[in-house]
């Protein structure tokens, strides 16, 4: 028995060991890439072409962020991304809470009904083309609307928030309201909104995220640079390689070229930077959101 | 009544599509609107299924679909039962927070990452496989390894916030099975696969499920992004094709007609296999 007892810790202990080990290398994984980026952007790029560069930086060096920051066009991105997600955010926002309070109480008539034409549109909808002909006829191309209210309301958001309120909002609460002469609007804003803020700062933290990081919606309904998000500027700089305008007429071509590849490092830093410096002080809310939502819904 | 606003919206925005719909069925012609435009039968169905590029559309959106699924549906689940044994809660908080990590990084981000990473002369991936003795490869231009690149990068990306589902439905086990299953000697493997398997199986079906129902949309943003001239052969997929041919060409009813076939067979699957999983399991999505 007693042998049996430590074989028992000792393989409690070695599989410890070995989930430590797990961990590492799952770390070093996720991390490598992005340390990397970070490294290279601070780097000479001599070095980063050369392949010397790994996590830490060579040659030393801000010129790459130096560039980012006098180039307009990243500036005015930053600009248009931050209002379309404030703006589209709030929308958002409203629009879904507007729809899951309602549907969070269980005498609504006509409530079931609701929801599976709700839920049905998560499955099955009618396409890229008929949405862009919507857009176009509604007047939105190329306005900013066209980015913020066509994507307006997520129906799994909408999910998690109705049943966040049908779970956290016990019917006495409902009940004593009516009985001191609340109505609806008021009971919405008095009492179901001050209770909800873990809900809240879920609802704002999935909207924004995705609407700071999107870029398809811009792609097929903007037409004009000067509306274009962050992550348009981005893509051309990053991708197609419209690095030339970066204002580097001071220098030689293969400098140029060069300098081209350090400043692609330092935008990804740049555009990444508000995102991931938001995300460890929001992700208790996530995680509480996710369990509502998911679980139950 | 508060209703309203948002309920427009959906008629609006979800079902008046769905409405344009028919225009798969029609020869639409923007200036005779939907309704004024001849009717088309099948014509554009035909006409896609007998193009040359059909089969290689459909099999790349497949291919890529199902790998997808294979590989990235299975790893956040594994990763959760990993943290969910993780003792130390430091260690268990610092692999939440930096697995999480990637999700918040933009499509654009990432595409433009793995495309540094490729690069031929200097990029990362290419100084790895060269500590094994490799040659180097241009990972970019070779279609055979765009579905590798475009599913190990997914799975990089969302495996930790994926994982978040499968944590909190772990965390609701009651501590006391985990300790009658190590009275009774069980090993953490087998406790692992006894009880907490089974604890999520129900969440776990529900995901898979609805991921089945959307075998055939792949992700259109990030394939648009990594495809180029030379990886196309295997980078084309349905969404891409209808992107291309629908809003770059102009040709509505055709791509429509192709985006219709699209969502059908994606509501098939998925009514055949919640179908499926309610007679096995008696969990379902309806």
């Amino acid at each position: 028995m007693c042998k049996r007892i430590k074989f028992f810790m000792k393989s409690e202990k070695t599989f410890d060991r070995i989930i430590i080990i797990i961990g590492l290398v799952v770390m070093i994984v996720i991390m490598v890439p992005v340390l990397f980026v970070l490294a290279a952007s601070f780097s000479d790029p001599e070095y980063v072409l050369n392949g010397e560069v790994l996590l830490w930086p060579k040659g030393l060096t801000i010129e790459a962020y130096k560039r980012v920051f006098e180039n307009e066009k990243i500036w005015r991105g930053y600009l248009n991304t931050i209002i379309y997600t404030i703006l589209g955010t709030t929308i958002s926002l409203t629009l879904t809470i507007l729809a899951a309070y309602p549907l969070s109480r269980k005498r609504l008539k006509g409530r079931n009904v609701i929801m599976l034409g709700i839920i049905f549109t998560m499955y099955f909808s009618g396409g890229m083309i008929p949405e862009y002909l919507l857009v176009r006829d509604l007047g939105m191309y190329n306005s900013m609307w066209a980015l913020l209210i066509p994507a307006a309301i997520s129906t799994y958001n909408l999910i998690v928030a109705k049943t966040f309120f049908e779970n956290s909002i016990p019917e006495e609460v409902y009940e004593s309201a009516s009985i001191d002469g609340c109505g609806n609007i008021r009971t919405l804003f008095s009492i179901v909104l001050p209770l909800s803020k873990a809900i809240i700062a879920v609802l704002i933290l999935y909207y924004a995220v995705a609407l700071w990081n999107s870029y398809y919606s811009a792609l097929i309904y903007l037409r004009d640079e000067m509306k274009a998000p962050l992550q348009i500027i981005l893509r051309n700089i990053l991708l197609i390689g419209q690095t030339e305008q970066m204002g580097t007429n001071d220098v030689g071509m293969a400098e140029k070229i060069k300098l081209a590849e350090s400043i692609k490092y330092a935008v990804i830093v740049v555009s990444s930077i508000p995102m991931l410096v938001i995300y460890p002080f929001v992700q208790k809310h996530f995680v509480k959101g996710v369990m509502v939502g998911a679980i139950k819904g | 009544m508060l209703l309203a606003l948002p309920v427009l919206w959906y008629i609006v925005f979800k079902y008046v599509p769905m409405y344009g719909v028919q225009i798969a069925f029609r020869n639409y012609n923007p200036a005779d609107g939907i309704t004024k435009s001849p009717w088309a039968g099948l014509q554009y169905f035909k006409q896609f299924f007998q193009s040359y590029y059909c089969v290689d559309v459909i099999r790349n959106t497949i291919t890529l679909s199902v790998f997808s699924l294979i590989f990235s549906f299975p790893v956040p689940i594994i990763l959760a039962l990993y943290i969910n044994e993780i003792k130390n809660s430091k260690f268990k908080k610092a692999i939440q927070n930096i697995t999480y990590m990637p999700h918040f990084l933009s499509v654009v981000v990432v595409v433009s990452m793995i495309t540094i990473f490729s690069n031929k002369d200097y990029g990362l991936f290419n100084r790895i496989i060269g500590l094994f003795g490799a040659e180097p490869f241009d990972f970019m231009a070779s279609a055979k390894a765009f579905q590798p690149l475009y599913i190990f990068s997914g799975v990089w990306q969302d495996m930790g916030f994926s994982a978040i589902i499968y944590i909190a439905a772990l965390s609701s086990v009651d501590p006391q099975l985990y300790e009658a299953a190590s009275i009774d000697g069980a090993t953490r493997m087998q406790r692992i696969l006894h009880i907490s398997i089974p604890s999520i199986m129900g969440t776990i079906l529900i995901l898979f499920i609805m991921r089945i129902g959307n075998i055939m949309s792949v992700g259109f943003e990030k394939v648009l992004l990594m495809q180029n001239s030379l990886n196309l052969s295997s980078s084309e997929v349905i969404s891409t094709f209808i992107y291309k041919y629908g809003i770059q060409n102009g040709e509505f009813s055709y791509s429509t007609a192709v985006g219709l076939f699209n969502s059908v067979i994606n509501l098939i699957l998925l009514a055949t296999a919640n179908h499926f999983s309610k007679k096995a399991t008696n969990t379902s999505l309806w």
